[in-house]
């Protein structure tokens, strides 16, 4: 790890101010990604801003027909939440399914949506459910905010505030964990709300996708059979010494049959 | 108190100290003055170093010298060693290139040692061994053993033609030939034996100290063995002389055999403590672990089994090609020969085996012995093709393993393979196996998981391995530069307490739990009034420490001789003291009596009279205080047979054990908890390496892409079953103990019991391991492509 300044700010703008100021400064939240990347010495920031002392960043509201997490919010406190659990149970399961325990006690949501790791549990949430992320200036559609391996809608200098989430009617999570890492080698959350289903995969491709073809079989026939025939490419899946593009291809047919069953 | 200590399941002693974060692990330990070191290591597989640039290093901040392969060789320090020196089929030794502590003109792994830094931080160390500069001339690399031998492949050592350590051979060719010409039926299997990385809980660490005074060295080590460390430092690479060396290796977390071995970074902070004049510590990074740690297995082999008719067993062909890495480790060689090809015969009455075993060189990190060490291999390979032999005999496998087992009234058995198995009974432990596995019952259980579309199976693993590693002439007689005794020393005080040191080394095999138990059984001083000392060189009689299932059998039976002189010194005491004849006088369970009188003396009386001797024999030696040293006359022969039992979802591929039986014969058994636990690790290792674990190389760049846990499967606790742990007894016939070892059984039964259940589910003859979901839902999808699509 390479020397940086530290700082400890106890409020979103003063974050940003410090973030602003910073030469090439990083924020850090839980530090499960950051501080194994510092020590690796992939990365060299000139200043580490600690979100772990902004009290309104922690935490979880049910207000205005939205279940609303705070970016700075662990993902235990989520798995434990009682709200959670009663209104979108599917999020408290995906919280629970997220590495260990040590990982759950620090690791965050903004932490992991901010990093949009292709393999993170997080973003399938996010674009399965239709949230919203909101920043310290301004709201993005969970559609909008994954914009690629490891990128976002984020700019330099943006922070991640909470993460807003409509309650949906039903909806479950799959996971294939991968054998090594446990993250995702396919994770699909189905959904549905107001008639609308929506699929989203995570840890398949480069980035969290939808998949429109079940979507519209789902919303006419809300069962496993409707997917059955559904055939998933392979092309540009990610392909490892884990699994293939067309292993991770079939298992996306399976998790998201496997979500659709559990939701009834 | 002493009539129930063998086989009592006392609770470890030690693990108060380590429970409560009281461990002394090497890197708690911190000397005055000391500074710390960083190796650079090579980020390819193969180069040519053209130059190393480190002026700005050294004048990094911190930085107290810099040392490269050039200072290394100015100084003469000597290149790591290979301590057993294979034969190879022609009568030649086998080829050892250099093994330079800090490379020379070359780096030959993604990981070898270019040069070390050495500064008041380790922080301060690793960014000055940024600024080192060298240029390196990329070389192409050879990484996969199967095609180190191919004519165009890339050479690794001017004195290793082919990339060729040795082509060895085992066994009775011609009859081997001649009972294929005549064979009913042959099984042929090629296999991967896949190459693993240990990963001890506590990664290798080593401090050097140099007191100028006394002009003598310490070197604290994650050792196994340190003595054997003490000795290869002195005698073959620093030239120190061995009264002058310290080595010192405290609570250690973890081997699995990856720290029996003489390592580059303990000889270079060794030596370098006198040239800076202050005690050099490293602690390696997890990574750095993954890429030099000695790894394990890495074999790639060809098999045929010969049978009759009635599928008895004629004769068994294997040709093997085992990676040695980019050098020879310690002790590599021996690996896949005589710990290999020896244990052939597995349980069964096999007349004829022929055995060749070709070990190369690869653009990898060396490989070495690993938990099991040979005998995994050997046991897996023929589990393997006698499980698919069965199936093309269409034989129950339990019944074709009965079939050919060798049966008690045949021991001592000679197999034709070189060993001489004592004692054993396999059919017993078959019997109990299948018993507690209710294997009578499998086919409804299939039939349920059938129903609910799963796919069940089940497999047999009957193993063998030769521990108590080894009697000394016989070794010698096959290349091991070292005998294989153990030491063993009791020193009573005049309290009565007792001192145990033992050349043996624990680093999570429960010596200090099991040897007190022992003492305490034999001597009849209580637990809590014994200490078991080890792992100091200036504290213990010189020992050959911990590998190979040995402590128990090799060291316990050394502490079991020391005790026989201390009771037999007992006696003239006693005698004397009850003015009685020492022929008159028995002994049991820590009293001496005067036979047919109720006239005692205890050994706590007897300890204080031999240090307070006013009342005394005349001709005897004050103190009581023996030391034996113990070479085995022969091997031990631990077996068993394990059960598992598998579901596989065709959906995924995703394999779930669902039972696991493991019945044992360990011989005696001092502490049942203690073995149990230590079979639990084996099975949990040899599950590893069945389903998750594998070391994979690039292909073309030779990097290690398994070099996290990102990327490296351990085993986790809910990978794993509960295992019901079975026994069964035939005592060890030429040891003091009955004690035949446990240590690696688990690790070397384990493997061909889950691929052979899991063929057995998917209803295909061989799946590599390890049987990742995708490889199994591969096969599923060939075998059955209607469930597979599903
Ligand atoms: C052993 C292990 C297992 C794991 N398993 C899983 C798993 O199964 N599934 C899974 O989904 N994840 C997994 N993770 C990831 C983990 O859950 C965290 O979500 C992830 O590491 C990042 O969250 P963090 O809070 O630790 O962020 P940090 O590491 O602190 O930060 C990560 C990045 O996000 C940026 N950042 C953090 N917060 C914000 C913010 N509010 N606004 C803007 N940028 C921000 C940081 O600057 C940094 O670039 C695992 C991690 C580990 C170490």
């Amino acid at each position: 790890m390479h020397n940086f300044e530290y700082h400890r700010p106890t409020s979103v703008a003063d974050a940003v101010q410090s973030l602003k100021g910073a030469e090439d400064g990083k924020i850090l939240a839980g530090g499960m990604t950051l501080i194994p990347t510092l020590k690796q010495r992939l990365a060299a920031p000139s200043d580490l801003i600690d979100l772990g002392a902004i009290a309104e960043l922690k935490g979880i509201k049910d207000e205005g027909g939205m279940i609303t997490i705070g970016a700075a919010t662990p993902h235990a406190m989520v798995a434990e939440s009682e709200v959670v659990r009663r209104v979108i149970p599917a999020l408290a399961d995906l919280a629970e399914g997220i590495g260990d325990p040590q990982v759950r006690n620090r690791g965050t949501i903004g932490g992991s949506i901010a990093n949009s790791d292709p393999a993170a549990d997080y973003p399938a949430a996010l674009v399965g459910l239709d949230a919203t992320v909101q920043t310290d200036r301004r709201r993005i559609k969970a559609d909008d905010f994954f914009k690629g391996l490891f990128e976002t809608a984020l700019e330099e200098d943006e922070i991640v505030t909470a993460v807003s989430f409509p309650k949906p009617e039903k909806a479950c999570y799959a996971k294939f964990p991968n054998p090594a890492s446990r993250y995702a080698m396919v994770g699909v959350m189905v959904a549905r709300a107001g008639g609308a289903v929506r699929v989203a995969v995570t840890g398949a491709g480069p980035c969290v996708f939808r998949l429109p073809e079940m979507e519209q079989a789902l919303s006419g026939n809300f069962s496993p059979d409707a997917i059955k025939g559904i055939e998933i490419s392979a092309d540009g899946l990610n392909s490892d010494i884990h699994g293939s593009a067309a292993y991770r291809a079939h298992l996306v047919s399976v998790m998201a049959r496997r979500a659709v069953t559990d939701c009834a | 108190m002493a009539e129930d200590m063998i086989g009592a399941s006392i609770r470890r002693t030690e693990d108060f100290r380590f429970l409560t974060g009281q461990g002394h692990y090497l890197d708690d330990i911190n000397r005055p003055n000391q500074v710390h070191a960083y190796f650079l290591r090579s980020p390819h597989a193969h180069a040519k170093i053209r130059s190393i640039d480190t002026a700005a290093a050294q004048s990094a901040p911190g930085v107290v010298a810099v040392f490269t392969g050039a200072d290394i060789a100015a100084d003469k320090v000597g290149g790591l060693i290979c301590g057993w020196v294979v034969t190879d089929r022609h009568g030649q030794p086998h080829k050892a290139p250099p093994h330079p502590p800090l490379a020379q003109d070359t780096v030959r792994y993604v990981g070898d040692h270019v040069a070390v830094v050495i500064a008041e931080s380790v922080a301060q160390a690793r960014d000055a061994a940024e600024l080192i500069e060298v240029d390196y001339e990329m070389l192409p690399a050879v990484v996969d053993t199967a095609k180190a031998l191919d004519p165009d492949t890339p050479q690794l050592h001017a004195d290793a033609p082919g990339n060729l350590c040795f082509d060895w051979e085992l066994g009775d060719k011609a009859a081997v030939d001649a009972a294929f010409a005549k064979a009913h039926h042959v099984t042929r299997l090629d296999l991967v034996n896949n190459r693993l990385i240990p990963n001890a809980m506590e990664p290798r660490a080593a401090i050097g100290e140099y007191d100028g005074g006394a002009d003598s060295y310490t070197c604290y080590s994650t050792s196994q063995n340190p003595h054997l460390l003490r000795l290869i430092l002195c005698a073959f690479v620093l030239g120190v002389p061995e009264h002058k060396m310290r080595v010192v290796a405290p609570d250690v977390g973890g081997g699995f055999g990856s720290k029996i071995f003489c390592y580059a970074e303990e000889v270079v902070c060794t030596w370098a403590a006198k040239k800076v004049k202050r005690p050099v510590k490293w602690t390696a990074e997890r990574g750095e672990s993954f890429l030099s740690d000695a790894h394990g297995r890495d074999h790639v082999t060809h098999a045929e089994l010969a049978m009759d008719e009635s599928g008895k067993f004629l004769a068994l062909k294997v040709d093997t090609i085992a990676g040695m890495g980019a050098y020879l480790s310690t002790f590599a060689t021996c690996v896949p020969t005589y710990l290999h090809a020896t244990l052939l015969a597995g349980q069964y009455a096999t007349p004829a085996i022929h055995a060749n075993v070709k070990a190369v060189f690869t653009n990898t990190a060396p490989v070495d012995a690993y938990r099991g060490a040979g005998r995994p291999e050997a046991t897996y390979l023929i589990e393997r093709i006698v499980e698919c032999a069965a199936r093309e005999l269409r034989i129950d496998p339990a019944e074709l393993r009965r079939r050919n087992f060798i049966r008690p009234d045949q021991f001592p058995y000679q197999t034709p393979v070189a060993l001489v198995y004592d004692t054993g009974d396999y059919e017993a432990a078959l019997d109990e196996a299948l018993k507690m596995a209710d294997y009578a019952g499998f086919a409804a259980r299939k039939a349920e998981s059938t129903k609910h579309g799963k796919l069940r199976g089940i497999g047999l693993s009957a193993y063998i391995e030769a521990c108590g590693i080894a009697p000394s002439a016989v070794v010698g007689s096959l290349g091991a530069g070292v005998g294989l005794w153990e030491s063993g020393q009791i020193r009573f005080s005049p309290t009565g307490t007792v001192s145990i040191f033992t050349g043996s080394h624990s680093h999570g095999q429960s010596h200090e739990t099991t040897f007190a138990q022992l003492i305490s059984d034999a001597l009849g001083v209580p637990m809590e009034k014994i200490d078991v000392v080890h792992g100091d060189t200036d504290r213990i009689p010189f020992g050959m420490g911990t590998y190979g299932s040995r402590s128990l059998a090799v060291g316990g039976s050394a502490l079991m001789r020391a005790a026989d002189k201390i009771i037999e010194k007992g006696k003239k005491i006693a005698a004397h003291l009850m003015e009685a004849s020492v022929g008159d006088i028995e002994y049991s369970k820590g009293t001496f009596r005067v036979a047919g009188t109720d006239r005692t003396k205890s050994m706590a009386e007897v300890a204080f009279a031999a240090y307070v001797p006013h009342n005394y024999p005349a001709d005897l030696e004050p103190g009581l205080d023996e030391t034996a040293f113990y070479d085995p006359a022969n091997f031990t022969y631990p077996a068993g047979v394990h059960i598992a039992e598998v579901e596989v979802d065709p959906d995924t591929g995703l394999v779930d054990i669902v039972n696991w039986v493991a019945v044992d014969d360990f011989g005696k058994v001092i502490n049942p908890m203690v073995v149990e636990g230590q079979v639990h690790g084996g099975i949990a290792q040899g599950i590893g390496q069945a389903l998750l674990e594998n070391c994979v190389y690039d292909k073309e760049s030779g990097q290690l892409v398994t070099g996290s846990y990102m990327d490296y499967c351990m085993p986790r606790a809910d990978d794993l079953p509960s295992f019901k742990v079975g026994m069964t007894e035939t005592p060890c016939t030429h040891n003091p103990i009955g004690a035949k070892g446990c240590g690696e059984a688990g690790a070397i039964a384990a493997p061909p019991a889950l691929i052979n259940a899991i063929t057995d589910a998917i209803g295909i003859m061989h799946m590599e391991m390890p049987a990742t979901p995708e490889k199994v839902w591969q096969a599923i999808r060939q075998t059955r492509p209607a469930a597979a699509a599903e």
